[in-house]
């Protein structure tokens, strides 16, 4: 059990829950204004197939992430068009662009760089680790936080910024009501749409991250559909987590710690596909266990948006 | 003159919602719209709050000419409306719902202590009680309303439309809201009240403007006038009176004896002992304040809820704590009090909704086939026959207004010709014309030797129509009246929990 649970594994479970904590915000900030986002997982997608095709050409990962995040961001506002000017139907919509990305991923790895499967370029560049110079001299905090990919900061930093967002500031009451009640915002001169269309928008950027996170953080290459329902597991933390940053970060925490502790058990001569299994059932058990009011009433706009 | 509205068209297509009406408001006025649905007194408004576009015609505001284009400018202008279905945010409290869109800052931060103590001060100076640390939405109705008048006043409007304000409130609440409204006016503001209780009207209105069809009929002053003579105004010819003829009373079609029901949640006894009989050639009332068990009542007759103790006998049959269905086959028809929660599917058509217990009939199906022509047929005829005002019988339900919609599940049940029909509020919201017509067919019904319970919170429908009133306080029947005997003092001292010796 000795080398089952050791201080890495902490080290591990932050590693493995950035791409879910990423998209889990992306998808909180577009239920809490009444947008039912099922598109998390191919939004993720692109972001991870567009880092690595940038980075490819520019073999500089911060220009390739830059470039991730504004097409999966231009990618997001198909989605945000459709549903919330042409009014389709949020659960379709999102299935059709979860397809379109594998389909178009795919479509592009072999048009572009002539492989199937995946791609591999050694002179890509891979996300670097970070020591943070403070807490890399405390002796467990270091070995705990230090030496992680900066999108792993920056999700942590996303998620106390969302917090403090809806905590404390006007926009995110406002960003609340058009969830809420989107009829009383526009009554009150609200700008319902905008609001909509940003909350999409954002979560585009940071869906682009959580990808990019998959494909330049934990290896440097992409692989067809390499989100492997990742951007699912998100959502499901967005509906644990209550839609509330803290929640989503505790949630896909518990998701991030199943996916290394699967990893270590296959160490221990586990069948493996006894530990691949382990997140998603960890997953179903936990959507039995809460239930979420804001994702209902999303759900409930999905439904009247189908007419 | 504060407001003035000259000669405003409004089309829709061929259909003029407004015909040349002109309305004129002066300061620390209340001036009542009153008309039947569809008269147009709500498309009027909402062109004077900038949410639809005149055809032709102006609106002059202090002596100015002025374009409303959409709600800001309204508000810009001092006017503020207070929407029949409440704008809220639920989960909001009371303040934030208050200065919501003008919320007090600190830099980039939402400053919520400024806005409670700015909405309690609004709250003290106005005279209205509300603690704007609540949740919005736990509040009760008549609090949400003060929300709604204080958001409109936060906004600094001085001109207050009020739309249909009375229909969703208990009589204790409508008295505190007309003590508000004096109150405003008293501080200096000026209301446009859209309503069609008359009685209201004549309580509180300085002058009236009466609207049919789209048209002015009359512009009075409430003190020259009478609710007779407006609400000729309103129809367009004198209201009938509905006798109630004396027939032959038949055998007994509803039995309830000694029915308890207790809450699952609290364990509060919900209804206490109660035992009533409805006979053939019949209308029982049962008056009451609303809270007071009549909801119970109607889930336990309607196999809604289970009862614990006591039976319920339809039709000779025993259908104590029976599936709704069985109850229904069994001669039941039902006009649900609320008519969105169990009374329509709003998103369904009129076609749905008229057919939703009527499908599976032989004369609707064949086979498990629908009959198309034959149900729309009927359907047609039947929104016709009960002067349902839509567009086409394909408008999904929610886009009716609430009498219309509340027109057509009366059409639905009473056209059902079962033994029992349980009528609970069937004129809520609905204009005098349509309650004239609907009050008719269940005269009618229990002329025709079927049971009627009818069940409302407006006393003056009890009495006129019921053979027998039953008084219902706490969950418990406290009184049993004939037509003859009941008065509405009588009634009042027993639905307050007084008793008459």
């Amino acid at each position: 059990m000795e080398s089952l649970f050791d201080l890495s594994l902490i080290n591990s479970t932050l590693r493995m829950m950035a791409p879910l904590l990423l998209a889990g915000l992306g998808g909180a900030i577009c239920s809490r204004v009444g947008v039912f986002n099922v598109g998390l997982d191919g939004l993720m997608l692109m972001g991870a197939f567009l880092g690595v095709a940038a980075n490819a050409y520019t073999h500089n990962v911060w220009l390739a992430i830059l470039i991730a995040v504004i097409g999966t961001t231009i990618f997001s506002a198909l989605y945000a068009y459709m549903t919330i000017n042409l009014q389709a139907n949020m659960i379709v919509t999102g299935i059709a662009i979860n397809f379109l990305s594998i389909g178009i991923t795919t479509f592009a790895l072999r048009t572009i760089f002539d492989v199937q499967g995946a791609y591999y370029n050694n002179e890509m560049q891979g996300l670097p680790t970070w020591e943070i110079p403070v807490i890399d001299q405390i002796p467990l905090l270091g070995n705990l936080l230090s030496g992680q990919s900066p999108i792993v900061y920056l999700g942590i930093l996303c998620t106390i910024v969302m917090y403090f967002f809806f905590k404390k500031s006007v926009a995110g009451s406002h960003f609340d009501a058009v969830g809420i009640n989107p009829i009383a915002a526009k009554s009150q001169g609200i700008k319902v749409k905008r609001i909509q269309y940003q909350a999409v928008l954002i979560s585009g950027v940071l869906c682009a991250l959580a990808g990019a996170q998959l494909s330049l953080g934990q290896v440097t290459m992409f692989s067809e559909n390499m989100t492997a329902g990742r951007g699912f597991i998100a959502l499901v933390a967005t509906m644990l987590g209550q839609s509330n940053p803290i929640g989503v970060f505790l949630s896909s925490g518990l998701f991030g710690f199943t996916e290394a502790i699967s990893i270590r058990l296959q160490g221990l001569n586990v069948p493996t596909n006894f530990t691949l299994m382990l997140p998603y059932v960890i997953t179903i058990l936990a959507m039995f266990i809460f239930k979420d009011k804001t994702q209902l009433s999303a759900l409930k706009n999905s439904a009247g948006s189908s007419r | 003159m504060l407001l003035e509205l000259k000669d405003i068209t409004k089309k829709y297509g061929d259909f003029k919602a407004n015909d040349q009406v002109s309305f004129s408001l002066n300061k620390q006025e209340i001036h009542a719209i009153v008309g039947e649905n569809g008269a147009g007194k709500t498309t009027l408004m909402r062109m004077l709050y900038g949410m639809e576009k005149p055809t032709s015609g102006d609106i002059f505001i202090n002596g100015k000419k002025q374009n409303i284009d959409n709600p800001n400018i309204a508000i810009e202008l001092g006017i503020g409306m207070v929407h029949q279905h409440f704008m809220l945010f639920p989960p909001f409290t009371i303040a934030e719902n208050v200065v919501f869109h003008h919320e007090p800052k600190k830099g980039w931060r939402y400053d919520r202590k400024k806005a409670a103590d700015e909405v309690a001060q609004l709250a003290e100076k106005f005279g209205m009680k509300i603690n704007p640390l609540d949740i919005a939405g736990d509040a009760p109705v008549g609090i949400q309303q003060r929300v709604e008048i204080l958001k409109v006043l936060y906004q600094g409007a001085d001109v207050i439309i009020l739309d249909e304000p009375t229909a969703v409130l208990t009589p204790l609440e409508v008295k505190e809201l007309l003590v508000s409204l004096r109150e405003l006016v008293k501080m200096g503001k000026s209301i446009i009240l859209i309503t069609h209780k008359l009685n209201e009207v004549m309580e509180i209105a300085d002058r009236v403007t009466v609207l049919r069809d789209g048209k002015v009929t009359g512009t009075l002053t409430t003190k020259d006038t009478n609710p007779e003579e407006l609400s000729r105004l309103m129809v367009g010819r004198e209201l009938k009176n509905n006798p109630l003829p004396s027939i032959e009373k038949g055998n007994e079609i509803l039995s309830i004896k000694n029915i308890e029901m207790t809450s699952k949640k609290s364990g509060k006894t919900l209804l206490d002992d109660v035992t009533l009989q409805v006979r053939q050639g019949e209308i029982v009332g049962i008056a009451g304040v609303s809270g007071n068990g009549q909801s119970e009542l109607i889930q336990a007759i309607t196999g809604l809820a289970p009862v614990n103790k006591g039976s319920v006998t339809l039709n000779g049959a025993d259908m104590t704590n029976r599936s709704v269905k069985q109850i229904r086959d069994q001669g039941l028809s039902h006009i649900p009090e609320d008519r969105y929660l169990w009374g329509a599917a709003k998103e369904a058509n009129l076609v749905d909704n008229m057919m939703m217990t009527d499908y599976a009939k032989p004369a609707f199906q064949k086979a498990g086939v629908l009959k198309l022509k034959e149900i729309r047929r009927y359907v047609a005829e039947s929104v016709k026959k009960f002067n349902v005002k839509t567009t086409s019988i394909d408008t999904s339900a929610q886009f009716l207004s609430g009498g219309n919609l509340q027109k057509l599940i009366a059409a639905r049940e009473i056209q059902k010709n079962t033994p029992f029909l349980l009528a609970a509020e069937p004129t809520r919201g609905v204009d005098i014309g349509a309650m004239e017509f609907i009050h008719e067919q269940l005269i009618e019904k229990r002329n025709n030797g079927d049971a009627v319970l009818l069940i409302s919170s407006e006393l003056s429908e009890i009495l006129a129509l019921s053979d027998r009133v039953f008084v219902m306080y706490e969950g418990k029947i406290v009184g049993e009246f004939d037509h003859q005997n009941a008065s509405e003092e009588k009634l009042s001292i027993l639905m307050a929990g007084g008793n008459n010796e």
